[in-house]
C-alpha cells in the first residue's frame, strides 16, 4: 500500500512536470508598502480579464505567481524575477508597478529570454531593456509632451508653472511638458519640486498664487497627495478662471476627486484611461472589475494589467501556445485592439504601447465630478522612443 | 513682503498645532514612562479611520466624530498598553523599539484589510471649508480652527496637569515612583491613564489630519512619524511645553522653507533640527 502510495506521488510528480498544459505567468509585484495600492488595482485588472475571457487559452491553463517586493526595490524584483524563471518555472514575466523594479527585471527577461509584459512602468527607456518586453500601460512623454504641445496650441495658453514630485517621473513629466510647451510657443514662468514624502502642500501652492501664472502644471503621484494638493488649491483660494489647473490622470484620479469636492472643476487633464468613460466596453469592464475587486472602481493600473492579460492571450493564440520569447514577441508586435480605454496598438518597431490620448475636464455631471473628454488625439507614439529610433536610424 | 511673512507664520502655525496633537502623547509616554513607542501614529490612524466609518458609512457630522476619535485612540492605546506594552517597560530601548514597529507593520496591514489601501476622505462641514481674504492673501479657515482647536487642548491640558488631584498624582507618579508607591498612588493606574490620554490626543489629531494631509493605511509609519518624532526630540522629552514650542517651530521652518526656499524642499526641518539639539542636546526644554 504505502509502495503504492509513492509510486503515485512520483508519478504525479512527473505527470505534473511533463503535462505542459499550463503558461506560468510571474508577477513581481509592491504588493506591500506603500505601493500596494497600485499593486492591487493592477492584480485585479489582470484577474478581470481571466475571470471575463476564461483561464484558458490556444489549449493551455494560464497560472498567476504573485510575489511580494515591498517597493522601489530593483534588486529585490530582480531577484524574484529570477526565483520566478529558475524556480517556479514560469513562461512569462509580467506586472511591474515601478520604473527602477522593471529596469532590473529588464535583464532578467533578455538574459532567460522570457517574454515580458509591463503593465505599468510608465518611464520610456524601460522598454529598451529587453528586446522581448512589450508595455500595455502609458509612458510620461507620451501623454505630458502631448499635453504640453495642446496646451500652447489649442488650449491657447501662453504661460505656465510648472509643480512636480521630486522623483524620476516627476522629473520626466516637468522635461516632457516643458518642452514641448516652449516648442509650440509657450513660455515657463518658474517651476518647483515637491519632495516625494510632503503631507502639506499650502507654501507651494500660496507661492504659486503669489507668482500669479496663467496656468499651473502639476505631476504628482496617486494615493493621498492629489487630494492633498488640491484641498491647499481651494483653501488658497486659486481661481481656476484666472489660472488654468492643468495635470496628469493622478491628479483628478477617484479618490482625489471625492476629497477635493467642487474645488476639482475645471482642472484640464491628460490620460488614457478614466472609469467613467461612457463606452460600452469599458461599462462591461468596471462592473466586472467592482465584482473582482469589491466594489472598488478601477484605475489606470488596471486597465494596464487587463490589457497586459489581452495582449498574453492574444499573443499566446497566434503562437498556438508556444511561449519561446521569440515566437511571443514576434506575434505580439503589430497586435492591435480595441480596449476599455479605447483603440490600441502595440508597435511594431518599438514594442510601445500606442493609443489615443485624451484631454479632460472635471466637471459636474448628474450631481457627480467626472473628467469629461473634450479633445482626443488619436494614436499617438511615444515621442522618446521615436527620437531613440531616429537616433539609431542616424548612427 | 512683510504680509507674506504674516501668511507664512499663520500657515506654519496651524500645521504645527497640528503636529503638537500628534506628538504631545509620545513626548510624554516616552519622556515620563521611559517608553519608545514608534507605533504612536497607529492611534492616529486609529482615530482617521474612526473618523472616516463613522462619517461616510454612518452619516455623523465631522465634529461629533472629532470627541469619538479621540475616545478610539485612547481605548486602542489602553488595550495595546495593558496587552503588551506593560510587559516592557523594564526591556531595553531595542526591544521596545522592535516590538511597537512590529505592532505598527501589523496595523497598516489590518487598515488595508478593513479599509482598503485607497486614501481615505471625510469632509468637514462647508463652514470649515474655503478661505476668507484679509488684504490679498488667503486664510483656510480649516486651519483658524486647528489652530483654535490646539490652543484649547494645549490648556486644558496644563490645566489638567497643573491644577488637578489627577495631574498631581500623574506627576508624583512619574518624578519618583517609590515615593509615590509608598503615599498609596495606583502608578500603574497613573500610567495607563497617561496612555491613554496620549493616544487620544493622537487620535484626535489623526482625525483632524485627515483634511490636511489625507489618511492612507501607510500613515503609521510614514514621514509624519519622522515628523513627530522630531517634535519629541526637539522639545526635550516629556515636556509638554517643549512640544509645543517644538512642533510650532517647526511647522513654522518647515512653510517658510516651502515657501521662499522651494529647492531646499523639505531639508530645512532637518537643519534646524540639527542645529537646535547641537544648541541644547536634551531639547528645547529637556530635563534629563
Amino acid at each position: 500500500m504505502k509502495k503504492l502510495l509513492v509510486a503515485t506521488a512520483i508519478a504525479a510528480a512527473f505527470g505534473s512536470a511533463h503535462a505542459q498544459q499550463t503558461v506560468k505567468i510571474g508577477m513581481p509585484l509592491t504588493l506591500s508598502g506603500q505601493f500596494a495600492d497600485a499593486a492591487s488595482q493592477m492584480l485585479n485588472g489582470a484577474k478581470t480579464y481571466m475571470k471575463m475571457h476564461g483561464d484558458t487559452v490556444a489549449g493551455k491553463k494560464i497560472e498567476l505567481i504573485t510575489k511580494d517586493v515591498g517597493g522601489p526595490a530593483p534588486d529585490v524584483a530582480k531577484r524574484l524575477s529570477q526565483e520566478l524563471v529558475v524556480r517556479d518555472n514560469v513562461d512569462i514575466l509580467a506586472g511591474y508597478v515601478l520604473t527602477p523594479n522593471a529596469m532590473a527585471a529588464g535583464d532578467v527577461s533578455a538574459e532567460a529570454k522570457k517574454f515580458m509584459v509591463v503593465m505599468n512602468a510608465a518611464t520610456s527607456v524601460v522598454i529598451t531593456k529587453s528586446p522581448y518586453m512589450i508595455r500595455t500601460s502609458v509612458t510620461l512623454p507620451q501623454v505630458m509632451e502631448t499635453f504640453g504641445t495642446w496646451a500652447a496650441t489649442k488650449g491657447k495658453i501662453k504661460q505656465s508653472y510648472t509643480m512636480v514630485t521630486d522623483y524620476g517621473p516627476g522629473h520626466d513629466s516637468e522635461n516632457a511638458f516643458t518642452s514641448a510647451f516652449k516648442a509650440a510657443g509657450g513660455n515657463i514662468a518658474g517651476s518647483v519640486r515637491f519632495p516625494v514624502a510632503n503631507p502639506d502642500f499650502s507654501a507651494f501652492v500660496q507661492r504659486a498664487k503669489d507668482i500669479g501664472p496663467e496656468s499651473i502644471f502639476i505631476f504628482i503621484p496617486g494615493g493621498a497627495q492629489p487630494a492633498a494638493l488640491g484641498k491647499a488649491m481651494a483653501e488658497r483660494g486659486i481661481d481656476k478662471q484666472k489660472t488654468k489647473v492643468l495635470g496628469s490622470g493622478e491628479t483628478t484620479a477617484e479618490a482625489a476627486l471625492k476629497s477635493m469636492g467642487d474645488t476639482a472643476l475645471d482642472i484640464i487633464t491628460a490620460w488614457h484611461y478614466d472609469y467613467m468613460s461612457a463606452n460600452p466596453l469599458n461599462q462591461k469592464f468596471v462592473k466586472e472589475y467592482n465584482a473582482v475587486s469589491g466594489g472598488r472602481n478601477p484605475d489606470f493600473f488596471s486597465i494596464g494589467g487587463y490589457d497586459g492579460m489581452h495582449a498574453i492571450y492574444e499573443t499566446l493564440k497566434k503562437t498556438k501556445g508556444n511561449t519561446d520569447a521569440e515566437a511571443m514577441i514576434g506575434a505580439a508586435k503589430g497586435l492591435k485592439w480595441e480596449s476599455p480605454r479605447g483603440p490600441m496598438m502595440i508597435d511594431p518597431e518599438t514594442r510601445d504601447v500606442v493609443q489615443n490620448v485624451y484631454i479632460r475636464r472635471v466637471q459636474k455631471v448628474k450631481g457627480e465630478l467626472v473628467n469629461v473628454v473634450f479633445d482626443t488625439i488619436p494614436m499617438v507614439k511615444d515621442p522618446a522612443g521615436e527620437r531613440r529610433k531616429q537616433g539609431a536610424a542616424k548612427k | 513682503m512683510l504680509w507674506s511673512a504674516v501668511g507664512v507664520l499663520f500657515d506654519g502655525f496651524a500645521y504645527g498645532m497640528l503636529l503638537f496633537l500628534l506628538s504631545v502623547g509620545l513626548s510624554v509616554t516616552l519622556g515620563m514612562m521611559n517608553f519608545v513607542n514608534l507605533a504612536h501614529c497607529t492611534f492616529a490612524a486609529v482615530g482617521g479611520y474612526c473618523t472616516v466609518t463613522v462619517v461616510n458609512r454612518l452619516g455623523w457630522p465631522f465634529l461629533a466624530a472629532l470627541p469619538l476619535a479621540f475616545v478610539a485612540g485612547a481605548a486602542a492605546s489602553v488595550l495595546l498598553e495593558r496587552l503588551l506594552f506593560r510587559r516592557l517597560y523594564r526591556a531595553t530601548d531595542l526591544d521596545q523599539c522592535l516590538v511597537t514597529i512590529g505592532v505598527a507593520f501589523m496595523s497598516i496591514a489590518a487598515f488595508a484589510w478593513f479599509y482598503s489601501t485607497e486614501p481615505q476622505s471625510a469632509r468637514p462641514p462647508e463652514y470649515l471649508l474655503g478661505s476668507f481674504e484679509l488684504m490679498g492673501r488667503n486664510f483656510g479657515v480649516y486651519r483658524i480652527f486647528l489652530a483654535v482647536t490646539g490652543l484649547v487642548i494645549t490648556g486644558l491640558l496644563v490645566y489638567s496637569l497643573e491644577q488637578t488631584r489627577f495631574g498631581a498624582r500623574i506627576r508624583a507618579a512619574v518624578d519618583n515612583q517609590r515615593m509615590a508607591r509608598g503615599l498609596g498612588i495606583d502608578v500603574d493606574r497613573a500610567f495607563l491613564y497617561t496612555f491613554g490620554l496620549g493616544g487620544g490626543l493622537a487620535g484626535l489629531g489623526g482625525a483632524l489630519s485627515i483634511e490636511v494631509i489625507g489618511l492612507e493605511s501607510t500613515l503609521p509609519l510614514s514621514v509624519i512619524l519622522v515628523y513627530v518624532l522630531i517634535v519629541v526630540a526637539v522639545g526635550g522629552l516629556g515636556s509638554i511645553r517643549g512640544s509645543l514650542v517644538a512642533a510650532i517651530v517647526l511647522g513654522i521652518t518647515d512653510t517658510a522653507g516651502k515657501y521662499y526656499f522651494p529647492w531646499l524642499g523639505a531639508f530645512l526641518i532637518y537643519l534646524v533640527m540639527v542645529a537646535l539639539l547641537m544648541w541644547r542636546p536634551l531639547g528645547l526644554f529637556g530635563k534629563r
